[in-house]
């Protein structure tokens, strides 16, 4: 009791003193059809929008005007405006958008769809499809690096990571991974891209320049089976010391040390860890659990589950806004 | 200069795709399958013709998208078996054209001959169709990889989910066919494994007769409510009719309103048209723009027999059937298949490890294994013959 007050009045006084501190957090629900919009002040849902079928990869558009979700089986990409919180418009994704990633200055849009082996290229403010590129067998995670030259993505049945020259739009390189990579990620110095395999269970370092996996990051759960370790989300710190990965059915996320590639804790969170987001301070992780049907805020300086908030049904990717 | 421009193109032929100067590594896959399809009750369920191979052409083409990049090329040939034809020869003929796996899908003893006759040629088999225990027990072989569940496996997966649902009073329906006579034995097997009491058994002989008839319905109306009355109490019927002789009658007709399971009703299967889980829905769309039909178990084991020869090359980057088997059967194998966890070779008698899906025909109900059946090495041994049990003996 007397813990809660003094909680609740650190709050009040956070609240009081501080200029605005809070963030929206927008939470894609692949079952309810809705984003669920999250204040990160009240760690509560304030409101939730109605968006198109199967909603899954979801990203602020960089000048923050705009949320963008992918909605699967509407084979298209919805624009919520930050201001109103509505869709108010689509982008020609080609079928089955799930991922996608945006170039620096926010003005191209590279998707991943599953359904035709395909990387479609489009302009964002004309929302026209400019291009697409050819890969492997089910495309799923994006990412561009630091630097913008080189697109990443990874194809879960070929078990590749293709590098795309930006410039070109060629495949310039494909390294093999573990079974069924489903997310790519950089650190921010772009010395390092990690992809996860789903079903191989492990997260692949690849040395961006020599283009080949120079370490495996591999995961040990007492009284886990091995098949249920599925890593999946990757985000990393942005100093780049400290990584977090979504482990999927394990209900884990897994610390990691980004220099020796060793799991240095395991957070319990919700079931079916999928994707996660930093708070823009960087002082939360928030991960969605698609079978819980909520969301965990991860401490990140404690490296403790702080909270759990209720969203809708599967809740899958999730992005999160400045305001 | 073109020395090394061939020199350039070696050193960068793993990472970089393009024109590549040297020829893609080429694989030759073989298939083989009788000719004729057997005849089912009810025409939605009637194999097509391509039932099987269609599942490994797909494979081919994934396949080939991955080897587009390794430069590595995967092409199918089929051989269809008539009456009389000897299988032998036919694997033979395979070995002989330099095709180092073939997928079969043939009954038990012709797989046998097939394995035995290509033994020495270091061919490697694939059963994607005979789900006998005997081939990966008392008649296993080193060169015969089995992707088809095994009968028990099927039988356990079905009784962990009725176990579960509380469903523990079975009355079994038999046929009157050897292969009724195997499952029902998995299935007694798989009761008492599971905790499961069969209350009692009834043979239903196949006397013969047209499948199909202009007024059928009405007589077996009659018939399958009388069949089925004067049972003890129990809470679900459990068909075991490999044959399709009465099963798929079963359902609605029973004297008391019980669910009926096993052979109709709800059926364990590797692999559903209704399977939309952990994105099996890009495998089921990419098989029905290419086929046109819907995906079967059989299309299904039939792809993953040639996807885990991709896999396999993939890594090993040689199309050396030695080097190729070797990584199978390593601690490094396993293969992504649409069922939600990876599936890895039971180095004892070459099984893949898989989860069984329990469908309806619409839907999947369930997948097994099922919460709660434990297992100390993977839940998935809990299904089948495991390793304390195995009598193969691979040499």
């Amino acid at each position: 009791m007397l813990r809660h007050c003094l909680v609740s009045g650190i709050a009040v006084w956070l609240a009081g003193t501080l200029p605005a501190g809070a963030f929206i957090a927008y939470v894609s629900n692949e079952k309810s059809n809705t984003v669920s919009v999250i204040d990160t002040d009240k760690w509560a849902v304030i409101k939730t929008i109605k968006v198109g079928q199967r909603p899954r990869g979801i990203e602020l558009t960089r000048d923050g005007k705009f949320v963008l979700v992918a909605v699967g089986d509407d084979n298209t990409i919805q624009m919520i405006d930050t201001a109103t919180r509505e869709v108010t418009n689509t982008l020609p994704s080609g079928p089955d958008p799930e991922l996608f990633v945006q170039d620096k200055a926010g003005k191209i849009l590279y998707v991943a769809n599953e359904n035709d082996n395909t990387v479609t290229v489009i302009d964002i403010e004309k929302r026209t499809r400019i291009g697409d590129v050819q890969v492997g067998v089910e495309p799923e995670g994006m990412a561009l690096s630091p630097d913008g030259r080189f697109l990443i993505n990874t194809s879960e049945t070929t078990n590749m990571a293709h590098f795309i020259d930006t410039e070109t739009r060629q495949i310039v390189a494909n390294v093999l991974v573990d079974a069924r990579p489903r997310y790519a990620e950089f650190k921010r110095d772009g010395s390092e891209l990690w992809v996860s395999s789903e079903i191989g269970g492990t997260v692949a370092v690849i040395d961006p320049a020599k283009r080949t996996v120079t370490k495996k990051v591999t995961f040990n759960i007492p009284g886990m089976r091995k098949e249920a370790i599925q890593p999946v989300g990757i985000s990393i710190v942005a100093d780049g010391k400290t990584a977090f990965i979504a482990l999927g059915p394990a209900n884990r996320v897994a610390v990691v040390d980004a220099a020796s590639h060793q799991v240095t804790k395991y957070l319990l969170v919700g079931q079916r860890a999928w994707h996660m987001a930093f708070t823009p301070d960087e002082k939360f992780l928030l991960v969605t659990n698609g079978v819980s049907n909520d969301v965990s805020v991860i401490d990140v300086a404690a490296l403790k589950v702080i909270k759990t908030i209720q969203v809708g049904e599967l809740p899958w990717g999730i992005t999160i806004a400045k305001q | 200069m073109t020395r090394l421009l061939v020199g350039v193109t070696v050193c960068l032929s793993v990472l970089v795709t393009g024109a590549l100067a040297a020829g893609p590594l080429e694989i030759g896959i073989g298939y083989l399958r009788r000719a004729d399809i057997k005849p089912t009750l009810s025409i939605v369920e009637q194999p097509a013709d391509n039932d099987g191979v269609a599942g490994a052409r797909l494979a081919i083409e994934d396949n080939n998208t991955t080897g587009k990049f390794l430069n590595q090329h995967f092409t199918l040939e089929e051989f269809r078996l008539k009456d009389g034809d000897d299988v032998t020869k036919a694997a033979t003929a395979l070995a002989d054209r330099n095709i180092a796996f073939i997928i079969a899908d043939l009954p038990a003893d012709s797989l046998l001959k097939a394995a035995d006759a290509i033994r020495d040629r270091g061919t490697v088999l694939f059963n994607a169709g005979a789900i006998d225990d005997r081939l990966r027990e008392e008649d296993c072989r080193t060169n015969l990889i089995h992707v088809a569940p095994t009968r028990s496996m099927l039988a356990d997966a079905l009784a962990q989910y009725l176990v579960w649902k509380q469903w523990k009073r079975w009355m079994m329906v038999v046929g009157s066919h050897d292969e009724d006579r195997l499952f029902a034995a998995t299935l007694r097997r798989a009761a008492t494994r599971f905790g499961a009491k069969i209350v009692q058994e009834r043979v239903f002989e196949d006397t013969g007769g047209a499948r199909r008839t202009d007024s059928g319905v009405t007589l077996i109306q009659r018939q399958i409510p009388v069949f089925t009355q004067q049972a003890p109490a129990y809470d679900i019927l459990v068909a075991a009719d490999e044959s399709e002789v009465f099963a798929p009658y079963l359902p609605y007709r029973t004297w008391d309103p019980r669910p009926v399971a096993g052979s109709a009703g709800l059926v364990p299967k590797s692999w559903d048209a209704a399977q939309d889980q952990w994105g099996a829905v890009q495998l089921q769309n990419r098989f029905l723009k290419l086929n046109s039909r819907r995906m079967t178990a059989l299309d299904m084991q039939a792809w993953i027999a040639v996807r885990m020869i991709g896999e396999a090359v993939s890594r090993v980057n040689s199309s050396d059937r030695k080097t190729v088997l070797d990584f199978l059967k390593g601690p490094d194998f396993s293969i992504a298949a649409f069922k939600g966890q990876r599936l890895t070779l039971r180095a004892w008698n070459l099984q893949l490890r898989q989860p069984i899906l329990l469908v309806d025909g619409r839907m999947v109900v369930s997948v097994s294994p099922q919460e709660g059946f434990l297992h100390q090495v993977s839940e998935l041994d809990t299904l089948g013959v495991d390793q304390p049990e195995t009598r193969c003996r691979l040499h």
